[in-house]
C-alpha cells in the first residue's frame, strides 16, 4: 500500500532512492512505461474461437495491432474426394461443411447438379417447397446456435440454454426426414428423398406458433442487455464499401447496410413466390450483425409459414429413373427398376459436360459451388465457396485496434463454422 | 442487355485482352482472358459503371493435366448494381506467374493463397503466399491431378517417443478407382448387330431410348 501511494504521487522515498537526481520535489513528475508489442496465440482449442481456429494476434497492451488467423486445422481435402465420388456419394460430404445448417449445403450442391442436368424445370413442385422450408428451418437453426454462443462469448449463458431447446426441436424434424440429426443427406438432384413422414407438417405448425414467444425472450434478454450493447455496440465497424471488397455477403454485408439477399435478387427454388422481408443494419458493427440475425429468424418462420399452406401433396423426386431411383414396390415387380437401381446406386448419373457457379443464401451468406463436369459419372473440379472464409479473412481489419475480448465478440459475430472454411 | 451482348461489348471495350466471351448454357456469362490482360480487364469490369463488378466473390484452380499451360484460374465476380454475375478464366502453367489481385480486392489474398496451396499456382505481386490449408512444413500440391488421394505421409502419436511423427502412407487394402464408365446407355447395338441398328437409326429410336421400353 505504502509503495503503490509513493508511486501515485510521483515520488516519495521509492523513487527518490532509485534516482535522486531525478528527484526534484515536484508532485507530478512525469513517468514514462514502455509496453512489448508481443504476440499472443489465441487457440486452437479456444472455446470462443468457435472451432479450430488458431489466431496469432499481435497485441500492444491489450490492443490488437495485428491479426493473422491459421486455417486448415480442420481440412479434410472435400474437395479432392469428390472428384473421386459420384454425384450422389459426394452430396454427404455437403452436411459436413457448415455442421450447424447442413440443409443449405445439400441445396447449393443438388442445384448445381441439377443445372447442369438441365433438370432444374423438372423438380416436382412439392420437392421445391419442401426444400425451400427447411432451408429456412435451418436457417433458423443456425441463427440460434450462432446467436446464443455469441451471447455466450460475451458472457451471457441464458440465451444458449434457451435456444438449445428450441433447436433441438428443428433437429427433430431433420431427423424425421432424414433418420440423422446433423447429417441428414435429404436433398437430391432432382427432388427430396422421401416424402415427409405423415404428420410432420403439423408438428412443424405447431413449433412455428411458438416460436415467435421464444424469439420475443430471447430479444428481450440480450437486445436491450446493458451487457451485451457495451461489449458489441461499434465494435468491428465494416462499411458498405470495405464490406463488399471483403467478399462479405449474408448477414454480415446486410449489416453493413446492403440489402442485397440472393433469395430476393437472384431467386432460386420457390422464393420468387414468397413473401418476406430483408433486414438490413446501419452500422455494420456487431451489434447490427446480431440484430439482422434476430429479424432474419422472423422472416424465416414467415417463410415456414407460407410453405407449410402452399404445399400441396404430389411427387418429390424427377420421374426419370436414371437419375432417381425408382421405388421400393417397383423394384420388386420390375427387372428394369432393379437394373436402375443397381445402376444408379454403382455407377450413378453422367453430367453432361459443362461448369456452374450456383449460389444459394446459406444462413451465413453466398454459399457457392463452382462445378466443373466432364460427361462422366463424377464431377472433376468441385470448389465449395463458404461465407465464413471471406469474413474470416477481414478478421484483421476488423479487430485492428479494438481490445483482446473484443476480439472474441468479433469471431462470434462473424458466426465462424470451421467445416466451411476448412473444407 | 442479354448476358451474350455484355460479353461482346465486355471483349470489344477490353481488346485482344479477352480471348473468348462466352455463355455457358445460356445462363452464365464466362471470360477467357491472357495473364498480361488480367489486370486491365479485371480494373474494366470493377470500375466502369455500366459493368460494376464490385465483389470477388471467389477465385480458384482447376487442373488439366493433359494441356500444355495446364492450370486455370477462375474467378467469379458479382455486381451488386446491375445483380449480375461474370467469370474470367486466365490459363497458366506450374512455372508462370499470373498476376495478384490483392491490391484490388483485399479479399483475393486467402483465395490466392489457396490456389497456391493446393495447385501450385504463383500470383505475381502477391505480398503474403504461405500455404494457407495444409499443414504446416507440408510439401506438395494436394488438389493436382497427379496427387494421390491417399497422400504421402500419414500422421500418428507415437508412445514411445512421446511425439507426433509422421511416416510414408501404408495402405492395409491398395486404394480401388472402380472404372464405372462401362456403357450402360453408349452401346444399344451388340457387336454384330450393325443392321439392326441402321433399322433402328432409320426408325428414330436411338435418340430417345432413354425411358426404356415401359
Amino acid at each position: 500500500m505504502s509503495g503503490s501511494s509513493a508511486m501515485a504521487s510521483g515520488g516519495g522515498p521509492l523513487a527518490a532512492s532509485a534516482d535522486p537526481a531525478a528527484f526534484t520535489g515536484e508532485t507530478n513528475a512525469r513517468r514514462t512505461i514502455e509496453v512489448d508489442s508481443h504476440h499472443i496465440n489465441f487457440g486452437p482449442q479456444h472455446p470462443a474461437a468457435h472451432g479450430v481456429l488458431r489466431l496469432i494476434l499481435e497485441m500492444k497492451g491489450e490492443v490488437v495491432e495485428r491479426a493473422d488467423p491459421h486455417i486448415g486445422l480442420l481440412h479434410r481435402g472435400t474437395e479432392k474426394l469428390m472428384e473421386y465420388k459420384t454425384y450422389l456419394q459426394a452430396m454427404p460430404y455437403m452436411d459436413r461443411l457448415d455442421y450447424v445448417s447442413p440443409m443449405c449445403m445439400e441445396h447449393s450442391w443438388v442445384l448445381a447438379v441439377e443445372k447442369l442436368l438441365g433438370i432444374e424445370d423438372q423438380v416436382p413442385e412439392r420437392a421445391r417447397w419442401i426444400r425451400t422450408m427447411f432451408a429456412e428451418l435451418t436457417r433458423i437453426a443456425n441463427h440460434l446456435l450462432n446467436i446464443t454462443t455469441y451471447a455466450l462469448d460475451v458472457g451471457a449463458i441464458t440465451p444458449s440454454l434457451w435456444g438449445f431447446e428450441q433447436r433441438e426441436h428443428l433437429i427433430e424434424f431433420y431427423e424425421a426426414v432424414g433418420g440423422s440429426h446433423y447429417h441428414v443427406n435429404y436433398f437430391r438432384a432432382g427432388g427430396v428423398h422421401k416424402d415427409l413422414p405423415p404428420g410432420l407438417e403439423d408438428r412443424i405448425a405447431t413449433w412455428a406458433a411458438q416460436f415467435p414467444k421464444f424469439l420475443d425472450e430471447l430479444e428481450g434478454l440480450l437486445t436491450e442487455n446493458r451487457i451485451f450493447k457495451q461489449r458489441t455496440v461499434d465494435i468491428g465497424v465494416m462499411t458498405a464499401e470495405q464490406a463488399m471488397a471483403w467478399g462479405f455477403s449474408g448477414p454480415c454485408l446486410r449489416a453493413s447496410g446492403c440489402a442485397w439477399d440472393l433469395r430476393k435478387s437472384q431467386p432460386y427454388e420457390m422464393y420468387g413466390q414468397l413473401d418476406f422481408e430483408v433486414p438490413v443494419g446501419v452500422h455494420g458493427d456487431c451489434y447490427d450483425r446480431y440484430l439482422v440475425r434476430m429479424q432474419e429468424m422472423r422472416q424465416s418462420l414467415r417463410i415456414v409459414h407460407q410453405c407449410l399452406e402452399r404445399m400441396k401433396p404430389g411427387r418429390v423426386k424427377v420421374p426419370d429413373n436414371k437419375i432417381a431411383p425408382p421405388s421400393r414396390a417397383d423394384m420388386k415387380r420390375s427387372m428394369e427398376s432393379l437394373i436402375h437401381h443397381f445402376k444408379l446406386y454403382t455407377e450413378g448419373y453422367h453430367v453432361p459436360e459443362g461448369a456452374t457457379y450456383t449460389v444459394t443464401e446459406a444462413p451465413k451468406g453466398e454459399f457457392g459451388v463452382y462445378m466443373v463436369a466432364d460427361g462422366t459419372n463424377r464431377p472433376y473440379r468441385v470448389k465449395i465457396r463458404a461465407p465464413g472464409y471471406a469474413h474470416l479473412q477481414a478478421m484483421e481489419a476488423l479487430s485492428k485496434g479494438h481490445m483482446l475480448a473484443d476480439a472474441v465478440s468479433i469471431i462470434g459475430s462473424l458466426d465462424i463454422v470451421f467445416g466451411e472454411i476448412d473444407r | 442487355m442479354s448476358l451474350a451482348d455484355l460479353g461482346a461489348a465486355i471483349a470489344e471495350a477490353a481488346g485482344p485482352a479477352v480471348q473468348e466471351a462466352f455463355v455457358e448454357r445460356g445462363q452464365e456469362l464466362v471470360l477467357r482472358v491472357t495473364r498480361q490482360g488480367l489486370l486491365p480487364v479485371m480494373a474494366l469490369l470493377r470500375d466502369d459503371p455500366r459493368l460494376a463488378f464490385e465483389q470477388l466473390m471467389d477465385l480458384c484452380g482447376v487442373d488439366f493435366p493433359e494441356r500444355a499451360e495446364r492450370f486455370e484460374v477462375v474467378y467469379n465476380l458479382l455486381s451488386l448494381t446491375h445483380n449480375r454475375r461474370i467469370r474470367v478464366i486466365v490459363a497458366t502453367d506450374e512455372n508462370t506467374p499470373v498476376p495478384s489481385l490483392m491490391e484490388m480486392w483485399p479479399a483475393a489474398t486467402w483465395y490466392e493463397r489457396e490456389a497456391w496451396d493446393m495447385y501450385g499456382i504463383v500470383f505475381e505481386g502477391q505480398t503474403d503466399l504461405r500455404r494457407l490449408l495444409t499443414d504446416y512444413g507440408f510439401e506438395g500440391h494436394p488438389l493436382r491431378k497427379d496427387f494421390p488421394l491417399t497422400g504421402h505421409v500419414e500422421v500418428r502419436y507415437d508412445e514411445t517417443r512421446k511425439q507426433v511423427v509422421y511416416e510414408p502412407v501404408s495402405l492395409t487394402q491398395d486404394f480401388r478407382n472402380f472404372d464405372f464408365l462401362s456403357p450402360w446407355e453408349a452401346m444399344t447395338t451388340l457387336p454384330g448387330d450393325e443392321k439392326v441398328h441402321l433399322t433402328r437409326e432409320a426408325r428414330g429410336q436411338i435418340e430417345d431410348n432413354s425411358g426404356g421400353a415401359r
